[in-house]
């Protein structure tokens, strides 16, 4: 498995760096205080083809792989993990599944529209009773004539208010729990459609999470995704690409917390010596660097592979599963090596401690990501030795 | 390879430039060993006043040259007559400044009369009969020197404020007038119209005294401050990227890698951290005074004298004190 | 409208630079390379000119330096630049600005050109040379240090704003022109991922000296590095202290007087 950069990566990664650091970076500290949104960022991103990066040409976008993806978040969640999170829902969800599973029609109607950025695209699965058991779903999609009825609302939807494109999954049989569900694909002007409820969060705070309601909602039949009974298939297809984004996130926090430890133990002295000339220091940035290596061995693995179309829902897993961890251990060292002024909204430290929290919890918990694993693996062993 | 020296007599809004006294004696380093004779060539409008003011100072002989053709500076017309006297008098060596003119003016020069350029240059020494250029490279973070190959003239540029200026040595130069030989219609890069930077105040490249501010002065305003400071020396304002980035400065005026290299006398860095991006534009400075809230900003590792405090309040009383010696 | 860009690979702005072992160069190892940034300045504009003026413009880059420069070359295509001519030969390493004149004078020409467009220095070399030589060796009109740039109507000639002391000279230079750029000009657009993936298919000409007609590099204006040094370290810094700080600052004045004699 080669985790090189190619050419072509390395000059992607250069854009986004440059674009994170330049224009990012001038908004990002007043938009996480603030809890904006930043319109212009996703406009500006989106020109330069950031909304597209795994769509073919034909469909207006640049056909890079997950690889190019996991770069592209990685180097923004190093200045704005808030940024990100569309970035990753628009490009690894929703991008991904009305182009694995939509319709040519579907694909020609909106893939483009996406890719271009003027439509945001947002994955609506979460419902109060259905957090990780995603069986649970009790949202109710009825057919009736050439349209289906949406019931139900869902929540904690990163930039459910800003979307363009909503790929929901709903029940559309009460009788067969994993069979029952379909997925559609919802505009925010089909009749019935509504932002509810906005939560107020720990952090992440210039990405929205917001409450969408369905009532009566009338959605053409042409923009079911798939056929009927596919919901399941569809929301367990696209959590590999999914959770490779978020380990990139999570791995672009580690390492602004590892960037932030060395720049501020280097300048900060405490008795007459600078912080990084103490042992205690180092062998936390000795670590930090270990862990955010490895995290970023397995992140590269996951996407490589799943650009080569191998299964990688194991390594997928384990790169979310790992990175987050590091990622919160390594905020929490930082802010340590920073001290009294790593708890101050002065210092970059405060907002990445608070960001890198999330990402243990959503695209699946730890817990989950173990549960994947480890199923994974005694699968692996029945075969080699089998009982 | 002569062993003369030609000095250019950069003229500016019909003044001589500071810097050309201290060519002069960088010249004299040459000649000193050379044994040949340093001469000066004066182009433009007030050249033939500026003259006298340098007539004494150890040259031999000045060459004035004013015609319509160079009244106003060009890379093209000035260039032909320096390479129309290096071709005369066989000069072995062309010193200018290193100046928005000679750096300009010294290549195009240089390659008409087949000869060789070294920029910028900080030092210049003549070492076992040969000519030996220090200049600093990769943003000042390294230093070269370097030597000629060839028998062409050598054309060296030199950073104002380096060398001390050569001081009158009695006696007077011959002071001769030349035409240009230049073509007025022939010259396609034609300056129409010089645009002053809004203030007063000299260029960051040229001042003696730079007073800079960073992020910390917090609004565009707080740099009258640092004006009313800079002003006691006649000096320049100066500012860190940050501070530009904030919209508290404009860029011309921007100290760094990105902005302008500066080597003044003394440099007084205000609420600046001392970026790495920024020690590449002023590490030079002969005296660095710092003042800064946090005493392990890494500005204070290249500064000379440093106070740890808040600026509003120290800015004010330097300025007051400073100004009591001054009268 | 036929418009050149010039390009140089250069470490990177806030790469560590360190004398190498043999003391004749910088090491080169963990040095990230970019495009030299005032360059990216000229391509901005070259490539803005383009969109200006229309019809069957072009921008070619070209650039001389080592086989690894391919990426930047590549960077500047996937900014918008048509094709580029990488001019790459064992015996142009470590040339002189006369040297690379001379060849680029000679690579220009093949190509044809109406204006170029390039950086007011490397900032590797800091030296601010080659585009002057290059004009002479053209013998074009030459605008250095541009901040402002605009084409006449009839396309018979630019006009320019040329930072010096103090202030901008205002220049018309008839085309062909070569214009060397400083920071202000513009705001160099980044390589988006169209661009990226369109450069793939965009051609670079890959020419070594006997191609351009050369037996040997030219010697014209040779120079010899003597040695390297690294910059001296300043002293250690001085820190005036006191109960008050209306003290400390008057023993400040007092020091600048008396010990520094900057007063």
């Amino acid at each position: 498995m080669n985790i090189q950069l190619t050419d072509e990566e390395r000059m992607i990664q250069k854009t986004i760096r440059d674009f994170a650091r330049k224009d990012l970076a001038a908004v990002a500290d007043e938009a996480n205080r603030e809890g904006t949104f930043q319109d212009e960022i996703y406009a500006s991103l989106a020109e330069l083809g950031f909304m597209g990066i795994t769509v073919p040409e034909k469909y207006g976008g640049v056909d890079f792989g997950t690889f190019s993806l996991v770069l592209t978040l990685e180097e923004i969640s190093r200045v704005c993990a808030s940024t990100a999170v569309a970035v990753s829902v628009h490009n690894s969800l929703a991008n991904h599944i009305v182009l694995k599973y939509g319709s040519e029609e579907m694909k020609e109607k909106y893939l483009p529209r996406m890719a271009s950025g003027e439509a945001i695209g947002v994955y609506a699965l979460t419902e109060p009773d259905a957090g990780s058991d995603v069986s649970a779903i009790r949202m109710s999609a009825v057919k009736r004539g050439d349209e289906y009825i949406l019931n139900g609302s869902k929540i904690f939807i990163s930039t459910g208010d800003k979307a363009g494109v909503i790929i929901v999954i709903a029940r559309t049989d009460p009788e067969s729990k994993t069979k029952g569900m379909s997925a559609f694909l919802v505009e925010p002007d089909h009749p019935g459609f509504s932002v509810g409820k906005v939560e107020h969060k720990m952090g992440l705070k210039a990405s929205s999470t917001v409450e969408l309601v369905f009532e009566d909602c009338r959605v053409p039949a042409a923009n079911l995704i798939g056929e009927e009974g596919m919901g399941m298939q569809i929301a367990l297809g696209s959590l590999d690409g999914g959770r490779i984004g978020i380990a990139s996130q999570a791995l672009g926090i580690a390492q602004t917390a590892l960037d932030e430890a060395v720049l501020f133990g280097r300048e900060r002295k405490q008795f007459g010596k600078r912080l990084v000339d103490f042992q205690a220091t180092r062998w936390k940035i000795a670590d930090m660097a270990t862990n955010i290596d490895a995290a970023r061995l397995l992140t590269y693995r996951a996407a490589r592979m799943r650009d080569e179309g191998l299964p990688c829902t194991k390594e997928a897993s384990m790169a979310k599963l790992f990175t987050t961890r590091i990622a919160n251990t390594a905020v929490y060292d930082s802010l340590q090596i920073h001290g009294g002024v790593g708890y101050t909204e002065e210092f970059k430290i405060e907002r990445f401690f608070r960001d890198a929290r999330v990402t243990e919890i959503y695209e699946g918990t730890s817990e989950i990501q173990r549960l994947v694993i480890s199923k994974q693996v005694l699968k692996e062993y029945e075969q080699m030795y089998p009982a | 390879m002569g062993k003369d020296v030609l000095v250019f007599g950069e003229i500016r809004n019909g003044e001589l430039k500071k810097v050309v006294k201290e060519l002069i004696a960088a010249a004299a380093v040459i000649t000193g060993e050379t044994g040949g004779a340093v001469d000066a060539v004066l182009v433009g409008a007030g050249a033939e006043k500026e003259a006298s003011g340098i007539s004494g100072y150890g040259l031999r002989k000045i060459a004035v040259v004013d015609d319509d053709a160079v009244a106003d500076y060009s890379s093209e017309g000035y260039a032909a007559v320096l390479a129309s006297l290096v071709g005369e008098e066989g000069y072995g060596y062309v010193l200018m400044g290193a100046t928005s003119m000679g750096r300009d003016l010294g290549p195009r020069a240089a390659a008409r009369v087949d000869g060789v350029m070294f920029s910028d240059c900080v030092e210049v020494r003549i070492d076992g009969g040969a000519l030996v250029a220090r200049r600093p490279v990769y943003s000042g973070k390294l230093f070269v020197e370097l030597t000629p190959e060839g028998d062409g003239p050598v054309f060296i540029s030199i950073r104002p404020n380096n060398i001390a200026p050569a001081g009158e040595s009695g006696g007077s130069s011959e002071i001769a007038a030349k035409p240009s030989g230049v073509d007025r219609a022939a010259i396609r890069a034609i300056v129409s119209e010089i645009i002053p930077l809004a203030g007063g105040r000299p260029d960051v490249t040229e001042a003696d005294v730079i007073v800079s501010g960073g992020r910390a002065m917090k609004e565009e305003s707080n740099f009258r401050m640092l004006e009313k400071l800079a002003d006691l020396f006649g000096g320049a304002v100066g500012a860190s990227r940050a501070a530009v980035d904030a919209g508290y400065a404009e860029q011309p005026i921007q100290v760094g890698q990105t902005g302008k290299v500066v080597n003044p006398k003394l440099y007084i860095a205000c609420g600046i951290s001392g970026a790495i991006q920024h020690l590449a534009g002023m590490r030079t400075s002969k005296v660095i005074v710092a003042i800064n809230k946090d005493a392990s900003a890494p500005i204070f590792e290249k500064a000379h004298y440093g106070i740890v405090g808040d600026l509003f309040e120290v800015v004010p009383i330097l300025t007051e004190e400073l100004e009591k010696m001054l009268q | 409208m036929k418009i050149i860009v010039l390009l140089k690979r250069v470490p990177d702005t806030e790469a560590k630079i360190l004398i190498n072992q043999d003391g004749n160069g910088i090491r080169e190892d963990g040095v990230k390379f970019i495009i030299n940034t005032y360059d990216e300045y000229g391509i901005e504009e070259g490539l803005r000119l383009k969109e200006k003026v229309g019809g069957d413009s072009k921008v070619t880059a070209v650039c001389a330096g080592p086989e690894e420069s391919t990426e930047v070359i590549r960077t500047a295509l996937a900014m918008g630049v048509d094709d580029a001519v990488h001019i790459c030969d064992p015996a142009l390493a470590k040339p002189s600005p006369f040297t690379i004149a001379e060849v680029l004078a000679k690579a220009i020409s093949e190509e044809g050109f109406d204006i170029i467009f390039c950086g007011k220095q490397g900032i590797d070399d800091d030296m601010a040379q080659t585009q002057s030589i290059l004009a002479e060796k053209l013998d074009i009109p030459q605008v250095n240090n541009a901040t402002v740039f605009e084409l006449a109507d009839d396309l018979s000639k630019a006009v320019l704003n040329r930072r010096i002391e103090g202030g901008d000279e205002k220049v018309e230079a008839s085309l062909p022109v070569i214009i060397s750029c400083e920071k202000g000009l513009n705001d160099p657009r980044y390589a988006s991922l169209p661009g990226i993936m369109k450069a793939k298919k965009k051609e670079i000409r890959v020419k070594n000296l006997a191609d351009l007609g050369f037996n040997e590099a030219p010697s014209s204006g040779r120079s010899r590095v003597l040695k390297w040094l690294p910059m001296p370290k300043g002293g250690e810094c001085k820190m005036v202290e006191a109960e008050e700080t209306v003290d400390a600052v008057k023993e400040l004045a007092r020091l600048l007087r008396e010990e520094a004699k900057v007063v």
